[in-house]
């Protein structure tokens, strides 16, 4: 039977242990594949500390993260009510520069894309949602 | 969660060890860690990686950033023991390639000196 989850929390980098532990048990509950977890989690986190760095730059602000399960696929939604924004319109970094050439950022959407098997970005009732999806199996 | 969990200078270098997540949270630990480190006047550097768990973006540019000072310094930052899935997340980045990566932290070590 398929279950649903999801908890809110304050747009705040501090929270990001909170926020790992609800969505590590989520997966775990999910039994999501160690490998699989970990590239979920590295997207988790690119994600809410875009959030907490862009979505609510004149006030504090809140995150809600939601899961269920979609047939074999994990499925985690990400949402705020922040300025209207889709982190996928960012481009991927060059990930082929030198030490030297290499800009620093830039590799927290490319992360997103690359450690999850399908991500997609909404514009709903004024909430931006960011939702990540993991195939079961690789 | 500690970044920085032990550090030690050996004759060729300061080595350094991180531990559990290096994530938004704590990798200004381990950056304001280096900079007091190189602010003493230390330029060559190993970290050892052997207990760490997880790495983000953010971690990466903290180590990317770090880097850069150390080569402005003419130093010399080494990797050892980057496995599992935190060697994916350098894989994918690049950063497998720019950053030297040894098994040990001794083949570090034996190559700093070099």
């Amino acid at each position: 039977m398929s279950e649903k989850f999801h908890k809110i929390f304050a747009a705040n980098v501090d929270k990001l242990v909170e926020v790992t532990e609800f969505v590590e048990e989520c997966a775990d509950h999910f039994k999501l594949e160690a490998k699989k977890k970990f590239g979920l989690l590295v997207a988790l986190e690119e994600a809410f500390v875009n959030i907490c760095s862009y979505a609510y730059p004149d006030r504090d602000g809140l995150v809600e993260i939601f899961s269920e399960e979609d047939g074999d696929s994990f499925v985690l939604e990400i949402t705020d009510s922040g300025h209207p924004f889709n982190v996928l319109s960012l481009p991927d970094p060059d990930v082929s520069l030198d030490i030297q050439n290499r800009e620093i950022g830039g590799l927290g959407v490319y992360f997103i894309r690359r450690l999850t098997d399908n991500v997609s970005y909404r514009r709903e009732n004024d909430h931006n949602i960011l939702r990540l999806v993991l195939n079961r199996t690789s | 969660m500690t970044v920085v969990g032990m550090e030690g200078r050996a004759s060729h270098g300061m080595v350094m060890t991180v531990a559990g997540r290096m994530d938004a949270v704590t990798a200004p630990e381990y950056e304001k860690k280096v900079n007091d480190l190189i602010a003493d006047g230390e330029t060559n550097f190993v970290v050892d990686f052997e207990q760490l768990d997880y790495i983000s973006s953010a971690g990466l540019r903290a180590l990317l950033a770090s880097a850069k000072k150390i080569k402005g310094k003419s130093g010399n930052i080494l990797l050892a023991n980057i496995r599992g899935s935190v060697k994916e997340v350098f894989d994918i980045s690049g950063f497998g390639t720019i950053f030297p990566m040894h098994d040990s932290v001794a083949s570090a070590l034996s190559a700093s000196v070099g």
